[in-house]
């Protein structure tokens, strides 16, 4: 649970994490062995149409959810259930306490509730003086030692055997070993005696459907099938958002949910409650009853926002905590306050308010791992950077942010900015290529990578020289810099040039271009987004070429999803940024898909090489093998990096932010590189290149970082 | 009957993937064998896999003690077929119950239940447990045996839905789900089998006679 009240204090707290050495390596472990078991669990299926179903089936029921609480409450009611409806956490624990008094009950059972664990309503009824005992077993170890849950599937994921032997030695008074079957074998006995005794069972749902008034609940262990069977007295705390009109949408999310969490085809027991259950203790004891408890808590205005309804699609498995970097790093008990993951990041701001959403939301890498495996098809990381723009707005820009926005809304103050870094670095890059860079240039310095030093001159300096004719040309691109290379590298876009003029295209470089705006969006900064996108598309007229061609995978992304995005709606300008974005291709794209180049202009080099796949070109761009088809063009040797596509760490401004995480991510990667015994490292992100060749020179690594465009271009006879 | 073939071979495959026993039988008379059989290879001390050969708090502990005799547990049998599995428990001196249930908390060998409906796609069995002693009997038995009558199986959950729809719409409906038996990997994501319910699940898939 996330509780640190500023940014520094919160970075004080991953620090704590990250040195733990047990939460890392489970992490490690858990992040690879779930992308296989997923794989697995959804071989040979539509897994983006399956998606679809899913979103599409949740939009429907969010569109209408006053109807379908309604139609619910009246089928539930008809069936016996009492139906209650809580606008806020502390209603929905003062309704619960009241059934409990009202029944005389002094022990209750609970079964895994991400719901009751939003309302802690396990201190609010053992402040009303009730014995709760959590019985799934991960949710239990966690509430015997007092904490929160650290994924919203596997709670306890954060604890080592040894940990819980310790723990069940103490609550059993009686030495308990390590060996994890045996612990399970004594949970089950300790909590089959809890289960005997309590008189309420309180558990959660992941379906409510309407038109039969029927919960569904998906479980492993089956602890809900007797915490709602044995007590006589049922709850069954949900979150609106779990409505759905019938059964076949339950059906068509039961498809995804399991697989999707935990790699299974489904769980052990999908169990389906219409009304109060028989119930049996003997012939003529009380009836058995059931209530449904739906909390608001906000979801019902959720519901209705433009930008962030889709929120309530999450089903809960937990996938974007289980494939972000970020989270496998620090681990959930510093990513996220009561939800975790990327979906946590963002309706911690909605359910649990602004001051414990600021800090939290600021820690994404924004690789796209989350919003690519999103059983219902969220686009979480744009939505973390809305609640953070969000919060910007609402408190008051801070200093950094509003001064890197004000000098990127100006191109010509920004690279004068840049021209005279340049000079003033100069006493200290020490002869080498190394130093610092933007956007850097307004954070502190660190040193886990060597970062370089900004060109002597600059890409846009150089076009003049470099500008070359083709006759009969294959196609005619503008070629889009983005500043990293024009400032830093601008030797890479100079290959890119080299290579492109080789196979028959026609470039231009249209010099009013500017920085695509991602950094200034990743601050929260949507104003400045927006008038840099509009530069951009004033400066490179989408219908004077037939692409717009970048080496920069994070801008190509910025510039193909979020053009569209930020200027969509303005009148003048929209369908120019449509058309804009539709042009956008990245470098490997443009010569392997479209101009399909052949080995005809390289003289193979045979040296062995490896790739890493930027974020935002395999993801971002959801393009996977057009590098590694290039590289083998050119004769390179292939030697595969394991998490070819898993994040570097540089994330651009992140890695200022939060330089410790991004370090360590760092680290993984560079092992599994070194691990290839590679002599290059191939790559199509400058940003990327940067995090790279800066880790392999501080590690002392032999290997040579490049951009695909320098590897393929030094390949190029020289005829041509 | 070929799609039939197709059908059964998914069920077993995926009800094994998740570490089910699956077994063809014909007729109840065989699947009473095989639970009586199963019954009586049971160790009497099986309840060891159950934790009661664990230390346990005084409170856990008194709980074992309350179990003295193998039992079977075989709830909604219609009478002719009960009254042929009594006969055999009672020269097995197996005790055969079918409630209250709630009297055996400390734990059943085996669960004796008849599924409604079989998904193939996930080698799921679909059981009306309405009846507060079917939900005991699949879940505080240690071994749980199921007969799935083979026309009963259906391609997937979707391609039920109508009949599913049914089962839940009975007043007090409880529909169950069952794949496999009751897991959990919570502790350092290790799989544990029977953390709450069987610790073991027979499918005895039933032809027709």
């Amino acid at each position: 649970m996330q509780e640190a009240k500023t940014l520094k204090g919160y970075r004080h707290e991953v620090g704590r994490a990250l040195a733990n050495d047990f939460l890392r390596e489970a992490m490690d472990k858990f992040a690879v062995a779930y992308r296989e078991s997923r794989a697995r669990a959804f071989a040979e299926m539509d897994i983006d149409a399956l998606v679809a179903d899913v979103a599409a089936a949740k939009d429907q029921a969010l569109h209408r959810l006053d109807h379908l609480f309604s139609q619910f409450k009246r089928n539930a009611d008809a069936m016996g259930v009492k139906v209650h409806l809580a606008d806020t956490a502390d209603a929905a624990n003062r309704i619960i306490a009241d059934i409990a008094r009202d029944n005389g009950v002094r022990t209750v059972i609970k079964s895994k509730s991400m719901t009751a664990e939003e309302t802690l309503l396990n201190h609010h009824l053992e402040h009303e003086g009730l014995e709760v005992t959590e019985t799934d077993l991960g949710e239990w170890i966690i509430q015997l030692r007092h904490e929160g849950p650290s994924h919203m599937v596997m709670p306890a994921i954060h604890l080592s055997r040894h940990q819980v032997a310790d723990l069940f030695t103490q609550v059993t008074g009686q030495h308990q070993d390590s060996e994890i079957q045996r612990l399970v074998k004594v949970a089950r006995r300790e909590l089959r005696q809890k289960f005997a005794q309590a008189d309420m069972g309180i558990s959660g749902a992941n379906f409510a459907i309407a038109d039969t008034g029927t919960i569904g609940l998906v479980t492993n262990e089956g602890n809900a099938r007797l915490v709602t069977t044995l007590p006589r007295v049922h709850v069954a705390l949900i979150g609106l958002d779990k409505l759905l009109p019938g059964l076949v949408d339950a059906l068509k999310i039961l498809r995804v949910l399991p697989r999707n969490a935990t790699g299974q085809a489904i769980t052990s027991y999908v169990t389906w409650i219409t009304g109060p259950a028989e119930y049996n203790p003997s012939e003529t004891g009380p009836a058995k009853q059931m209530h449904i408890v739906f909390l608001d808590n906000g979801r019902r205005a959720l519901a209705r926002d433009p930008i962030f309804a889709q929120v309530l699609r999450c089903v809960r498995c937990g996938a974007c905590a289980n494939v972000c970097p970020v989270y496998r790093m620090v681990g959930g008990h510093q990513y996220g306050h009561i939800y975790i993951g990327a979906i946590g990041l963002i309706v911690t701001y909605f359910f649990h308010g602004r001051e414990k959403a600021r800090n939290l939301v600021q820690n994404c890498i924004n690789c796209g791992a989350c919003k690519a495996v999103c059983a219902a098809g969220i686009d979480l990381p744009q939505l973390i950077k809305e609640v953070h723009a969000r919060i910007q707005d609402e408190e008051g820009h801070p200093l950094q942010s509003t001064m890197l926005a004000t000098v990127l809304k100006n191109r010509r103050l920004f690279h004068t900015l840049l021209r005279s870094a340049q000079l003033a670095q100069r006493p200290v890059t020490g002869g080498t290529a190394y130093l610092r860079h933007l956007p850097h240039i307004f954070s502190k310095q660190h040193n886990f990578r060597a970062l370089p030093a900004i060109a002597e001159r600059p890409f846009r300096d150089r076009w003049p020289a470099l500008r070359t004719r083709v006759a009969q040309p294959r196609c005619k691109v503008a070629l889009f810099s983005g500043c990293v290379q024009d400032f830093v590298y601008p030797e890479q876009l100079e290959a890119g040039l080299r290579l492109l003029v080789a196979h028959g295209v026609d470039v231009d470089f249209p010099m009013e271009q500017s920085c695509c705006g991602l950094p200034v969006a990743m601050m929260g900064e949507n104003k400045a987004a927006r008038d840099v996108a509009r530069q951009n598309v004033a400066a490179i007229d989408p219908d004077r070429y037939d692409y717009i061609v970048t080496l920069c995978a994070s801008c190509a992304s910025h510039l193909r999803h979020a053009y569209p995005r930020l200027l969509g709606d303005e009148p003048d300008v929209g369908p120019k940024a449509e058309a804009f974005a539709a042009k956008v291709q990245p470098l490997s794209v443009l010569l392997h898909h479209i101009l399909a180049i052949d080995n005809a202009a390289f003289s193979a080099s045979g040296e062995m090489a490896t790739y890493h796949a930027p974020c935002h070109l395999c993801r971002g761009m959801d393009e996977h093998t057009a590098p590694k088809a290039l590289m083998a063009t050119t004769g390179y040797g292939f030697s595969p990096a394991a998490e070819e596509e898993t994040c570097c760490g540089f994330g651009g401004t992140y890695s200022a932010k939060f330089p410790e995480i991004s370090a360590e991510i760092l680290t993984k990667k560079l092992s599994d590189i070194e691990a290839t015994g590679a002599r290059l490292l191939v790559t199509e992100c400058p940003g990327c290149v940067m995090q790279l060749r800066g880790g392999a020179k501080q590690r002392g690594m032999k290997i040579r970082v490049a951009h695909l465009a320098e590897a393929l271009a030094e390949r190029l006879k020289l005829n041509t | 009957m070929a799609t039939m073939t197709v059908l059964e071979e998914t069920f077993q495959k995926r009800a094994e993937a998740v570490s089910a026993v699956v077994t063809k039988v014909t007729g109840m008379a065989e699947a009473f064998d095989y639970a009586l059989d199963l019954c009586e290879r049971k160790e009497a001390c099986q309840l060891l896999a159950a934790g009661c050969g664990e230390p346990l708090s005084a409170d856990a502990e008194a709980l074992c003690g309350l179990k003295q005799q193998k039992v079977i547990a075989a709830p909604a049998l219609p009478t002719q077929a009960w009254t042929a599995l009594k006969q055999r428990c009672d020269q097995s001196g197996i005790l055969l119950t079918d409630r209250p249930l709630r009297r055996h908390l400390a734990g059943i060998d085996i669960g004796f239940t008849l599924a409604d409906l079989g998904i193939a796609e996930t080698g799921t069995l679909v059981i009306d447990s309405g009846s507060e002693e079917v939900r005991l009997a699949t879940m505080i038995s240690e071994i749980h045996v199921a007969v799935l009558p083979i026309s009963r199986l259906r391609c997937d959950a979707l391609a039920a839905e109508a009949e599913l729809r049914e089962f839940m719409q009975k007043p007090a409906g409880y529909l169950a789900f069952i794949t496999g038996a009751s897991r959990t990997a919570d502790i350092e994501r290790v799989l544990a089998i029977g953390v709450h319910g069987p610790l073991e699940l027979h499918v005895l898939m039933m032809e027709e006679v």
